[in-house]
C-alpha cells in the first residue's frame, strides 16, 4: 500500500513537470534565438528553419514550434488531472474536471442539440488549444493564434465539418440549398459559404493580434512619457523607464486574459452553431423515417 | 525625385491605414446597441442574465467582424503594403 501510494505521487509529479516543461523549453528557444534589440518591435513569427521539399521549402515557425508546445502541454495535463480517478469523486482535481466535462457537454447539448452530443470532445479541444495559445503571451511567447495562418488551419477544419453535415442528405440536397429563398440569389450563398472560415479565421487573428498590437504600443509610448517626466532624475535613474512597471501588466489582463478567453469561448461557439444550423435536421428525420418505412415494406 | 515618390507612397499607405479604421465607428455602435438592450433585458429579466449575457457576447464578437476587417486592412497598410509597393515603383524604374 505504502509502495503504491510513493509510486502514484512520483507519477504525479512527473505529469506534472511534463506538462510545465514545454513552456519552459519555449521560453529557452525564445531567450536563445531573439535577436538583441534595445526597443520594444512589432514582428511576425521568426522563422527557425526550413525543411526542403521538392515544390517548394517548408518553413518551421516559432507559431507552429509554439502551438506544439501548447499541445504538449494540454496532452500531460488532462493526463495529470485524470491520473488516479475514482468512482466517488474524492480528489479536489476529480471535481474540477467532473465539472469542465458536465459544462461542456451541458453547452454542446443546448447549443447543438440531441444529435451532436458526442461533438463535446472537439469543442472542447478546440476551445483549450485557442485559449491556452492566446495565453501564452502570458509568459512572454509568440502566441500562435496571432498568425493568420494557425487560425485558419483550424477554419478550414471547421468548414470541412460544416460541409460534411450539409451533405448528410445527399450531394443533390445540398446543391438545391444554395438556391434556397430563390435560385438567382446562388452566387450570393457561395459567397457567404466561403465567407464563413474566412470571417471566423480574421475575427480571431485580428482579436489577438489588435491586443497584442496596443501592448506594444501602450508600452513604447509608456517608455517617451517617462523618458519626459522622471529624466531629471541623476544619473542612471533618469534612463529607467519607471512607467513601465506595472501598467502594462493591468492592460494586459484585458488584453491577453479576458480577450484570448472570449476568442476561444466565441470560436468554439460559432463552431458548434455553424455545424448545427447548416445540418438539415428536419430532412435527415424524413430519410431516415423512409428509409424505415422502406425496410419494414420489404420484410 | 525617387525619394519624393517614395515618400507619397509611405504617406499614401499611413493615410489609408487611418482611413480604413474609420470602420471603428460601425461595430462601436453596434455593440453599444446590443450591450444597451441587453442591460434592458437583464433588468426586466434578472433571472434570464446568463443565457443574455452569453448570446449578447456573441453577438457583440460577429458586429465586431467588420471593424476587425479594417484593422487587417490597416495593419497590411502599414506592415507589408509600403515594402511591396516600393519594390513595384523601382522594378517599373529599371
Amino acid at each position: 500500500m505504502e509502495e503504491n501510494d510513493r509510486q502514484f505521487k512520483i507519477i504525479d509529479r512527473l505529469y506534472l513537470a511534463l506538462a510545465i516543461l514545454p513552456l519552459v523549453v519555449g521560453m529557452a528557444i525564445n531567450v536563445l534565438t531573439s535577436p538583441a534589440s534595445d526597443g520594444i518591435e512589432i514582428a511576425g513569427a521568426r522563422i527557425f528553419f526550413e525543411i526542403p521539399l521538392p515544390l517548394q521549402p517548408l518553413p518551421i515557425t516559432e507559431s507552429q514550434v509554439n502551438s506544439w508546445l501548447v499541445m504538449v502541454t494540454i496532452f500531460f495535463l488532462c493526463l495529470y488531472f485524470t491520473h488516479g480517478l475514482t468512482e466517488r469523486a474524492n480528489t479536489k482535481r476529480q471535481l474540477i474536471l467532473e465539472w469542465v466535462v458536465e459544462a461542456t457537454d451541458n453547452l454542446v447539448r443546448e447549443n447543438m442539440g440531441k444529435y451532436f452530443e458526442g461533438f463535446s470532445p472537439f469543442v472542447a479541444a478546440i476551445m483549450a488549444l485557442s485559449a491556452f495559445s492566446s495565453l501564452l503571451s502570458l509568459i512572454g511567447l509568440y502566441p500562435p493564434t496571432s498568425d493568420l495562418n494557425v487560425v485558419a488551419g483550424w477554419a478550414v477544419i471547421v468548414f470541412v465539418l460544416i460541409t460534411y453535415y450539409k451533405n448528410k442528405c445527399g450531394f443533390v440536397h445540398y446543391l438545391k440549398s444554395f438556391g434556397d429563398p430563390v435560385p438567382f440569389l446562388a452566387p450570393l450563398n457561395v459567397i457567404s459559404e466561403f465567407a464563413t472560415p474566412v470571417s471566423m479565421a480574421f475575427r480571431h487573428y485580428g482579436n489577438v493580434l489588435s491586443g497584442s498590437v496596443i501592448s506594444v504600443l501602450i508600452a513604447s509610448a509608456l517608455q517617451g512619457v517617462s523618458s519626459m517626466l522622471l529624466g531629471w532624475l541623476p544619473g542612471f535613474l533618469g534612463q529607467v523607464p519607471f512607467l513601465q512597471i506595472g501598467i502594462p501588466a493591468v492592460l494586459s489582463i484585458y488584453f491577453d486574459v479576458f480577450s484570448g478567453c472570449l476568442q476561444a469561448f466565441i470560436f468554439a461557439m460559432l463552431t458548434m452553431l455553424y455545424i448545427s444550423s447548416g445540418f438539415p435536421a428536419d430532412d435527415w428525420e424524413k430519410l431516415k423515417l423512409q428509409k424505415q418505412q422502406l425496410k419494414e415494406a420489404n420484410n | 525625385m525617387l525619394e519624393l515618390a517614395i515618400g507619397i507612397i509611405l504617406g499614401g499607405c499611413a493615410l489609408g491605414a487611418g482611413c480604413a479604421m474609420i470602420a471603428g465607428i460601425g461595430p462601436g455602435i453596434g455593440e453599444g446597441n446590443a450591450v444597451a438592450k441587453a442591460c434592458e433585458a437583464i433588468g426586466r429579466q434578472p433571472e434570464s442574465k446568463g443565457a443574455v449575457t452569453t448570446t449578447m457576447l456573441m453577438g457583440c464578437a460577429v458586429a465586431e467582424t467588420t471593424g476587425l476587417y479594417a484593422l487587417v486592412i490597416a495593419i497590411l497598410l502599414i506592415f507589408l503594403a509600403p515594402g511591396r509597393f516600393v519594390n513595384i515603383l523601382l522594378n517599373a524604374i529599371r
